[in-house]
């Protein structure tokens, strides 16, 4: 396969097809996810190609599609289950915590549970309520996943083969506002490890750490900032669980000022977890306390809100220049 | 609010007969549906294994009131349900039980001793549940039906259903209790198993409590007739009839082999003791209804009959006995041998790939450890010199 031009959620669904192609342990599931091919057609044509026993549509009951696939797993089967949206992961949360997180720790290592948990999330499609969360932390907290997410399309490819060949649980958390997002993908490329965060853009006076779907408005806040004369490193994190600090730290201690952007709430976000471990290592190095952009401590609003809920590029910039100016 | 309730005298509904094939008497009976012709040796097994498993937990529970163990969910009374069950079981087929199937344990050839590290507080769960298809204890109620109906669709996938060969065809068993039928993951289990076809028995021990809360907490219908409207069949079986459990179980589990799908059995039987050990039920029920359940007691049938007919005799019985203290002296034994885990030992395990994170606190775990061993001074000393200084 040659390198194109193509779209995040194609990515995935190449990916999602190359592991069933790979590994014919590998099944799908989820709710719509066979003859309709997901609500945003990320598994289409995957029931067409490899049946109804590997690519299943389930009844609508979350806890039900992570305990099965448990179940599943324990048999010798990868299942990659999707959660329709964010903001119906939550009947499954006790499955993915005390069980899927758990069982391995509980077993002594003599049970694996290599199954993948594909939730699109984030906000900014002008979606009804529960349908635009950023959960992400809740996962992160827990020993047991790997929790990663994307924010391109070779990204996308890689990591979901990548997640699927993993022995332990992992999250994938997918920026659905950034499925139609083109990019490139070379098939034959080199990805870098799952867990291995990633400069998206080189730069010296401050280092903005974003994952998912925060990533693009990063990127063009640097772009802004570029013509003010401020030069931002862009750090893609793509792991939440682990955390890539090296790759961060590294950059930190080049640019001597952090901030960290994403969609989730700052209070107990990732970022807050971020600022206390880059501090801790960087202390001597910054010239500036570690800021964060994020949501605010609110349940997500209605959507005509949520373009002044979510960060944005001024935002981002905002904190850029608070950061300077210490 | 007081909740009327349709039929049944004292406000209970109405109670549907039984599966039953030896009463409590020790009488054997017919049922037109199921029919177990078993032979003395049979017989004498399912005594022996009655007898062990109760005085493993009778045991265990000593253990605890000694402080050996933090915890124990004792399954007196319901020794019958569980070695009836489990007898019936292929070596093929694969169990999930609850954290109090230690009879079930035992038929699957876990030795009791492995049993008690949960309940000492060395691991959370010692056995490979490969070697034995006998799955880890579940704790939270009802989340291991849905694993077992996930492993059920595996079998499916895996060809092992309906091929006739019976060293092949394979089904799975998920344990669960009256209270755990009001769990969502236990109806959803149903759901993914009705519509997938699963080849699972559903088997709830009904012990009619709760902890403090009684089926009537639970249900306004027998619960065995929830089966129907998830659409498989569902019977209520005299879980303190060793021969009609076995009988119904093995009925279920050739069903599910041959690819017929689910069904819901409801062992009824009656939990003797506490919830656990923590538990006090004097609290909550009545000693008559305690004493009521001790005439039905699953052994004592099983020995009336094979006193009765013949089957056995006195000497038989001592047999079992002297075996049944061998395995208690066992069980203490090797319980108090049990080594605390090497503190560093908790990082392992928690991945199965190399995390970072764990790795870097394991490190300074370990370094932190070493401090204590090259000052000379172990932390519970330290602890305690900060303790006599308050």
């Amino acid at each position: 396969m040659s390198p194109r031009t193509t779209t995040i959620a194609k990515a995935v669904n190449e990916g999602l097809r190359r592991a069933m192609e790979d590994d014919p342990k590998v099944l799908v599931m989820g709710e719509d996810v066979g003859r309709l091919g997901g609500v945003f057609r990320v598994t289409d044509g995957l029931q067409k190609d490899f049946g109804e026993d590997r690519v299943i549509d389930t009844p609508l009951a979350e806890s039900g599609i992570i305990g099965t696939a448990i179940g599943l797993a324990l048999r010798g089967y990868r299942p990659v289950c999707e959660i329709q949206f964010d903001g119906f992961i939550y009947p499954a949360y006790d499955q993915i915590v005390s069980q899927l997180a758990k069982m391995g720790y509980r077993s002594g290592g003599k049970l694996s549970l290599p199954v993948v948990v594909r939730v699109p999330y984030g906000g900014g499609i002008g979606a009804v309520e529960h349908h635009s969360e950023s959960p992400e932390a809740y996962f992160a907290h827990t020993a047991g996943l790997r929790v990663v997410t994307c924010s391109n399309p070779a990204d996308a490819y890689f990591m979901t083969q990548q997640a699927i060949r993993s022995d332990d649980p992992v999250m994938v958390f997918e920026p659905k506002r950034r499925y139609w997002d083109k990019g490139e993908l070379d098939p034959a490329a080199e990805p870098l490890p799952l867990h291995a965060a990633r400069v998206a853009r080189a730069g010296t006076d401050v280092t903005v750490a974003a994952y998912g779907p925060m990533v693009r408005t990063v990127l063009e806040a640097a772009t802004a900032a570029e013509a003010e004369g401020r030069s931002l490193e862009v750090v893609d994190l793509r792991s939440l669980s682990p955390l890539d600090l090296d790759t961060l730290v590294a950059s930190v201690e080049r640019t001597r000022r952090l901030v960290v952007v994403h969609e989730a709430p700052t209070f107990l976000g990732l970022g807050a977890e971020i600022a206390a471990r880059v501090t801790e290592r960087c202390f001597y190095h910054l010239e500036a306390p570690v800021l964060r952009v994020g949501g605010f401590h609110l349940p997500y609003p209605a959507s005509r809100l949520e373009e002044e809920y979510l960060p944005d590029l001024d935002r981002v910039l905002d904190a850029v220049d608070r950061a300077l100016a210490f | 609010m007081t909740v009327p309730v349709v039929g049944g005298p004292g406000g209970r509904p109405p109670q549907p007969p039984l599966v039953q094939l030896l009463t409590p008497e020790g009488e054997r009976v017919e049922h037109p549906d199921y029919s177990i012709d078993v032979t003395p040796d049979e017989l004498r097994a399912f005594y022996r294994d009655l007898v062990l498993v109760r005085r493993v937990d009778a045991e265990a529970t000593a253990l605890q009131r000694q402080g050996e163990l933090g915890l124990w969910a004792s399954l007196l009374g319901q020794e019958a349900a569980q070695v009836g069950s489990a007898r019936a079981l292929a070596p093929q087929d694969y169990v999930f039980p609850t954290y109090r199937e230690h009879g079930v344990a035992w038929c699957r050839d876990v030795d009791p001793v492995t049993l008690l590290g949960l309940y000492r507080g060395v691991n959370l769960g010692g056995w490979d549940p490969a070697e034995h298809n006998f799955h880890l204890y579940t704790i939270v109620i009802g989340s291991q039906t849905l694993h077992a109906t996930g492993y059920a669709m595996g079998v499916q996938r895996d060809g092992a259903v309906g091929t006739g060969d019976p060293a092949r065809d394979t089904a799975v068993i998920a344990y669960f209790g009256d209270g755990a039928t009001s769990q969502g993951d236990v109806n959803e289990a149903f759901v993914f198993a009705s519509v997938n076809n699963a080849p699972v028995v559903f088997f709830c021990q009904n012990n009619q409590w709760a902890i403090s809360e009684p089926n009537e907490r639970q249900t306004r219908v027998p619960l065995y007739q929830r089966a129907a409207g998830f659409g498989f069949p569902g019977l209520r079986v005299d879980g303190n009839d060793v021969l009609a459990v076995h009988a119904v179980t093995r009925a279920a589990l050739d069903r599910a082999r041959r690819g017929e799908g689910p069904t819901f059995v409801e062992a009824f039987t009656y939990r003797m003791g506490a919830h656990t050990t923590s538990d006090d039920p004097t609290r909550y029920r009545i000693e008559a209804e305690v004493e009521e359940w001790k005439l039905k007691d699953p052994i004592a049938r099983v020995k009336a009959l094979l006193a009765r007919t013949g089957q056995a005799g006195e000497e038989f019985f001592a047999a079992v006995e002297a075996e049944a203290d061998r395995l208690a002296e066992h069980v203490r034994s090797e319980c108090l041998a049990m080594p605390d885990p090497e503190p560093v030992s908790m990082f392992d395990h928690a991945y199965r790939d190399p995390h970072p994170l764990v790795a870097e606190e394991r490190a300074w775990f370990a370094e932190y450890h070493a401090g204590f061993e090259q000052s000379g001074v172990d932390e519970s000393g330290l602890a305690a010199a900060a303790q006599a200084q308050r």
